[in-house]
């Protein structure tokens, strides 16, 4: 049959549970990337580049896609940005490098984040391999958890020569690309592709492994020439009210996770759910929950709309989802019947003055409280630092910032010499987001190669924008071109 | 990696990609930083008889939303004085020595004149010359650039005069702006040129404003012919490239071509090589984004390369040539018809209503019941048996592969007009051909 003949799924209750999993956004066809591409004005010194925090070249892979060079579109890509399949799908593009597009205000952004899926599919589906494992500097880095910041800071340094060693708690190398990235924001296999990949240049992968259990950091430290520690952060913290312990109470990146390494059928959701928190992962669970079949999920957070920290875009996919929100809301009680939850008892708040982070503080509303009927209760509440790690680090001198691992943030070296840090475990400030952290891994690797050999960098092997500024020809002696004020042949009268 | 250099009749490249002599090759500084972007070699902006400009110099066409598919200029060669312009060449060649630096030439038609200024701007080390006989505006009307291209015994003449002095490869720009381009190219291979290089502008007014009736580009309120170039002219290019580079007199002397018109990506680039130019020029595509589209130019090259297996560029430069032919010598025989897949048709119609109006009406819109719809739309359907094979609804349809134009056996023999004029001459008579067709049973709608 036609394809504009075929029923269009997107009322969730159309599809069933695999189709309501699949990205939400499709994939671009060949027609619509090219399209796309020849929309994009391929500005000079890009706004788009400089807004990227890994400053991929925008403008030259998205003219490439526009001339047939979709390989060489994913290398330029791959060049800055070793995470670029992920990226693709979980930037916050809005806030980033389609934010910045000159055509925001005229016409609309060009398509940036899923043009740049488009090529990473091109070369994944093509099995294209970009770069090989550099000449042996005969020097050791161990990598302590394989999230994008760790995979990036492995890949580069093995492109570089180094043998790197990742070791990895979990079963599966990626992080939170493959843990906690919703599976219709990207799916499971992209992520392990994209660690595939830095396998593929030479790192060992060791996973379910702990430090400090199965291997002493000590070890690793003695064993190694550099130790880039890019642990991220760990379970959602307690809310410290009573009936927390109940069951149907969970972990919001427990629960996303379920959703990532288990049959869908197989997970278990309630009826009428509380999300409480108001970041991306609340979104993340609340909509999760309603493409499982949930038919009540609302989200409860204590200070309103315009202090929720969710990005913007994500607030109204929310809603889009049918997801209600109760804003002035804070949680008091988990309800429970016979051992299970119940409902969740409240109450309103108000906004009062700001606190020292600007942001105007939630006071209670003296009785005021009132009971949302739930029979499951989802933290999302932000996440614990894993403080028994960091404190283990003091022991080598290492600082924190707010309990976040403390670096210099051109190399991101900590007090240590020997141990650089990067990842959601140093963002003291800023937004925890994979990008960030895949430009926290190549600053390392950066830093650790011109400590570990002296040399500068290798051209072209990190290219950041600073570096590919072209330098006026007239300082480098060459330029013979004299500019002289134009002079008019007569002066202009008064 | 695949290798691009290559070695144009003595003057070397690391890539096929030159600047054309035009304003991005103006100076040392823009011809120095296109080098570091990635340009394999430099045509200079043309270097001669002094010359003052005009303003405005340059007239676009834009299509549909589109900037820029179409340039043209009255800028003249050159307005820097000579001596600063071979200063900088020689500065040039002496930070690039492994770049191709060529200096583009043009002086009035004398003797002395051209064979001074060839001694001294070889002096500077350039690799090779090219003889400026295409400009269409403002020097053509001095008697320079395509007064002389467009005269074959001039070119030949001036090509001479040059070739007694010069040490380095002589290459002649043709001129597009005239009747047969072979004339002019054969004369610059019996004035012994090393190389030739096309093409060079077409004259042209890019177009008049309907509120002031003032000509584009508007120089004080006239407006004058002036030289076209950009995407659009690349079909003209490309044929007249192809009718030089087969010609027989140019095959027999061996020499290469360095292809130019419209010349904007890598696909541009090797559709040029394929009909036989070894290096490419480009202009429009610079002044349009910059020295930095070469990167893709080479990447997407050497990626294409690699691709198909091809080490070096000579592998497949002119790899296209022998399928140039002619209209006489074509395969009448040879069929094709429309097919359209309707699962991937959205029924927009233009298939239809182009072949309806314009072409043979052997598209139909019929009740095909392909889908479970109540009041299902009428679909294109071709009559196979009435459709000439123009491929003009493939042409049209909006969906990528939707419409393919399909070689199919219908038994009518495989002759050429040629062929058949000679064996039945008698075809050229109107009833003697619908006889022949008859037999044959070729039916015509």
């Amino acid at each position: 049959m036609a394809e504009h003949y075929k029923p269009v799924k997107y009322k969730a209750w159309e599809m069933n549970l695999e189709e309501r999993f699949q990205e939400v956004f499709p994939p671009l066809t060949e027609r619509e990337a090219v399209l796309e591409a020849n929309r994009c004005l391929y500005c000079y010194d890009a706004p788009c580049m400089v807004a990227c925090p890994t400053h991929i070249d925008i403008p030259t892979f998205i003219r490439k896609i526009s001339t047939g060079n979709v390989t060489g579109s994913a290398r330029t890509i791959m060049e800055a940005n070793l995470m670029g399949a992920s990226c693709a799908r979980v930037c916050p593009v809005q806030e980033l490098c389609e934010g910045a597009c000159v055509l925001e205000h005229d016409e609309k952004p060009i398509m940036i984040g899923r043009l740049q899926r488009y090529a990473m599919d091109y070369a994944d589906e093509k099995k294209i391999k970009f770069f090989n494992k550099g000449k042996s500097l005969g020097k050791k880095v161990a990598v302590v958890g394989a999230g994008p910041a760790g995979l990036t800071c492995a890949g580069e340094l093995a492109k570089m020569g180094f043998e790197v060693t990742c070791y990895e708690r979990k079963m599966w190398p990626g992080g939170l690309s493959t843990y906690g990235i919703v599976v219709f924001r990207e799916p499971v296999e992209v992520a392990r592709a994209e660690a595939k990949k830095i396998e593929d240049l030479g790192v060992t992968m060791k996973t379910g492994v702990t430090i400090g259990e199965d291997i002493q950091f000590d070890q690793l430290l003695k064993d190694n020439d550099a130790v880039f520690v890019s642990i991220g952060l760990g379970s959602v913290p307690n809310m410290d009210i009573p009936g927390e312990d109940l069951e149907g109470v969970v972990d919001g990146l427990e629960f996303i996770e379920e959703t990532k390494v288990k049959p869908l059928c197989d997970i278990k959701y309630g009826n009428r759910i509380c999300v409480i928190g108001a970041g991306n992962t609340a979104i993340d669970c609340a909509t999760i929950a309603r493409r499982l079949g949930s038919e009540r999920v609302t989200m409860i957070y204590r200070r309103s709309e315009a202090e929720m920290p969710a990005y913007h875009f994500e607030y109204q996919f929310a809603l889009g989802e049918g997801v209600s929100f109760s804003f002035l809301t804070q949680p008091v009680e988990v309800l429970s019947n016979n051992g299970k939850v119940d409902g969740l008892k409240c109450v309103r708040m108000d906004l009062g003055e700001p606190d020292e982070s600007g942001r105007r503080v939630a006071v209670p509303v003296p009785n005021s409280e009132f009971v949302v009927p739930c029979d499951m209760v989802i933290k999302a509440i932000g996440q614990l630092k894993h403080t028994p790690f960091i404190a283990k680090l003091g022991e080598y001198g290492i600082k924190t910032v707010k309990g976040y691992i403390a670096v210099d943030s051109k190399t991101n070296r900590t007090a240590h010499e020997k141990i650089f840090a990067g990842g959601d475990c140093i963002r003291s400030k800023g937004e925890a987001s994979t990008v960030m952290a895949t430009q926290d891994g190549k600053i390392a690797a950066r830093a650790i190669y011109e400590q570990l050999t002296g040399n500068k960098i290798p051209e072209g092997t990190l290219k950041r924008s600073t570096d590919m500024t072209i330098e006026p020809a007239m300082e480098k002696g060459y330029a013979l071109h004299e500019h002289k004020p134009r002079v008019h042949a007569t002066a202009p009268t008064k | 990696m695949a290798d691009l250099s290559i070695n144009f009749n003595g003057i070397k490249s690391p890539n096929p990609f030159w600047l054309a002599s035009a304003p991005p090759s103006n100076s040392g500084y823009q011809v120095q930083k296109a080098f570091e972007a990635g340009w394999g070699g430099a045509v200079w902006k043309t270097v001669g008889a002094p010359v003052m400009n005009v303003c405005n110099r340059y007239g676009t066409i834009d299509y549909k939303g589109r900037k820029i598919i179409g340039l043209n200029n009255v800028e003249l060669i050159s307005d820097r004085p000579l001596d600063v312009n071979l200063k900088e060449m020689r500065e040039t060649k002496k930070n690039f020595p492994n770049h191709a630096v060529i200096a583009s030439v043009m002086v009035e038609s004398k003797k002395e004149a051209w064979q001074e200024i060839i001694k001294r701007i070889e002096d500077t080390g350039v690799d090779g010359f090219e003889l400026n006989f295409g400009c269409p505006h403002g020097m053509s009307e001095r008697g320079m650039g395509s007064a002389m291209g467009q005269v074959p015994e001039y070119t030949c003449m001036v090509t001479e005069w040059v070739m007694e002095v010069a040490t380095k490869p002589v290459i002649v720009k043709l001129t597009p702006n005239v009747t047969d381009i072979v004339h002019p190219a054969r004369a610059a291979v019996k004035a012994n040129a090393s190389a030739i290089s096309l093409i060079n502008t077409i004259n042209s007014i890019m177009g008049v404003d309907l509120d002031t009736f003032e000509i584009r580009p508007n120089v004080g309120g006239k407006g004058g012919h002036g030289g076209y170039a950009g995407p659009a002219v690349k079909p003209i290019a490309l044929h007249l490239l192809s009718s030089v580079a087969s010609d027989e007199e140019v095959r027999k002397a061996g020499i290469p071509i360095s292809g130019m018109g419209g010349v904007e990506t890598w696909q541009d680039a090797v559709e040029f090589m394929l009909l036989g130019s070894t290096s490419v020029q480009v202009c429009t595509a610079v002044m349009h984004f910059g020295f930095r589209v070469v990167e893709d130019m080479i990447d997407g090259m050497s990626n294409w390369m690699d691709e198909r297996g091809f080490k070096n560029c000579t592998d497949f430069i002119g790899a296209s040539l022998p399928r140039i032919s002619s209209f006489g010598d074509f395969d009448l025989g040879f069929q094709s018809v429309a097919r359209i897949d309707h699962n991937k048709c959205i029924q927009c119609n233009l298939c239809f209503i182009a072949c309806n109006d314009t072409a043979h009406q052997c598209i139909d819109l019929k009740d095909m019941k392909l889908t479970d719809e109540v009041k299902e739309r009428l679909w294109p359907v071709v009559r196979e048996e009435d459709c000439v094979g123009c491929a003009l609804c493939a042409s049209v349809c909006p969906v990528d592969d939707c419409i393919t134009m399909t070689e199919i056996d219908t038994g009518r023999p495989h002759i050429t007009w040629n062929q058949l004029i000679k064996e039945k001459p008698e075809v050229l008579q109107w009833d003697k051909m619908v006889e022949y067709r008859e037999k044959n049973h070729i039916h015509i709608h």
